[in-house]
């Protein structure tokens, strides 16, 4: 699913990762500031990598050495950023719709009221971003990554910031996502108890 | 309230600051665009030359555009006998000028807006899967656009007061370029016409005022909607 070989300068510390994992769902963990969102960053076309490749599901998304470098819109990558990053000026409605219909080609496709019902949005739709919890922003941004026709989802610590009580439903999400979609995931962690439950393969980071 | 010769500056007034404004905004935003997100040498320069009309004098400023614009200057010569267009002595010799002082105030409103757009929300709408086209118009733009709105406005206001370019650039001929502070300052110089003055004075702080009351609220509800949700 997932077949990555990744360096590239930061600042002072170089970010490296390397790895290869058929694994449905793999969970990436590192401490704080070893370079985990960098990753998926470049993973999603955002960062460009000084060196190495991406591939995810048979396909390559970036090749320093054969100059393959895709626009993040053409990499078919549903990301769910820590900061969720809805739009502030669209609707729950909006927010979810933007990316459907975007992209030509293949991925996952699902229409909203199947997103909605996965994720319990329903209730959501017609709200502004700026009115919803923590928790519900981020089954919001869960359910607009998956509308955008992605072949993979990206999470980035989608447990940080959210409310004990609150863990379980995004848990859970991700969990049905697993069972009912079926799309590679790479989940981004701190704390490796928390993607235990979900990943079947954990890949470490260095610090 | 007014009555037909005062209404007919009025109308030139605006006619002027509309198209001042709307010929300026693309303009201004692009000069906006480039200061704010590129990096291109001479940036420093352009910036200055952008911001000139709000430091010289005004009349200097006209005066600028006669020697360049004016029959016999360099690029004016040359549209009048190619394509026929003078701005001397012409409504849009006077929306000329007005746009070029609106200029300054347009950009630095639009630059501030562009700046405070998140960049991360744009990183967002490129992965679900909209080119740079599509992330401008639905994202970049709907976000900036009380700076944008709010610039407008400003430009709007500026223009409706403009006075120094403008009488230096294309005179003050009555119905052509008599825009409103050129109707006041030359009813001021007879005597007797005080109340032409006072009445077409009162309308222009009215207008202005009004200009910048929706611009300042345009502003003020920008801030509030910005940033990460």
């Amino acid at each position: 699913m997932f077949d990555l070989a990744l360096t590239r300068r930061l600042g002072e510390r170089t970010v490296e990762l390397a790895f290869a994992s058929d694994d449905r769902v793999t969970g990436l963990v590192g401490v704080s500031g070893a370079g985990k969102t960098s990753v998926l960053n470049m993973i999603a076309g955002i960062l460009r990598p000084d060196s190495g490749h991406v591939a995810v599901a048979g396909r390559t998304l970036f090749d320093a050495a054969r100059a393959i470098d895709l626009p993040p819109e053409q990499r078919r990558c549903g990301y769910v950023f820590q900061d969720n990053r809805l739009f502030p000026h669209m609707s729950v409605r909006g927010n979810l719709t933007y990316g459907s219909g975007a992209r030509a080609g293949g991925g996952y496709r699902a229409d909203l009221p199947e997103i909605t019902a996965l994720l319990g949005l329903e209730p959501l739709l017609d709200r502004g971003p700026r009115t919803l919890s923590g928790g519900e922003a981020k089954r919001v941004a869960i359910g607009r990554a998956l509308l955008s026709q992605p072949d993979f989802l990206l999470l980035d610590e989608p447990l940080t910031s959210i409310d004990p009580a609150r863990r379980e439903s995004i848990l859970d999400a991700i969990d049905r996502i697993r069972s009912e979609v079926g799309l590679p995931m790479l989940l981004v962690s701190h704390r490796a108890d928390e993607v235990e439950r979900v990943a079947s393969r954990i890949v470490r980071m260095a610090g | 309230m007014l009555t037909d010769a005062e209404w007919q500056i009025v109308e030139l007034s605006l006619r002027v600051s509309l198209v001042a404004v709307l010929v300026t905004l693309p303009i201004a935003f692009a000069l906006a665009w480039v200061s704010a997100r590129t990096r291109i040498r001479g940036k420093i320069l352009l910036d200055a030359l952008v911001h000139l009309p709000l430091v010289i004098p005004p009349v200097v400023t006209g005066w600028l555009l006669l020697i360049l614009l004016g029959p016999g200057g360099a690029i004016g010569a040359w549209l009048d006998r190619v394509l026929g267009i003078q701005f001397v002595f012409r409504w849009t010799g006077a929306a000329l000028a007005s746009g070029v002082m609106a200029l300054p105030l347009m950009v630095r409103a639009m630059r501030l807006s562009i700046e405070a757009v998140d960049r991360r929300l744009e990183q967002a709408s490129r992965t679900l899967g909209a080119g740079r086209w599509r992330t401008f118009f639905r994202v970049t733009v709907p976000l900036c656009l009380p700076g944008i709105v709010a610039g407008s406005v400003l430009g709007f206001a500026r223009s409706i007061g403009e006075f120094g370019a403008t009488i230096t650039f294309v005179s003050n001929v009555p119905g052509q370029t008599q825009t409103l502070p050129l109707a006041i300052y030359s009813a001021l110089q007879v005597p007797g016409r005080e109340g032409f003055a006072t009445r077409l004075a009162i309308f222009s702080i009215i207008l202005s005022l009004l200009a910048l009351l929706v611009s300042e609220w345009l502003v003020r509800r920008g801030s509030r909607e910005g940033g990460i949700v």
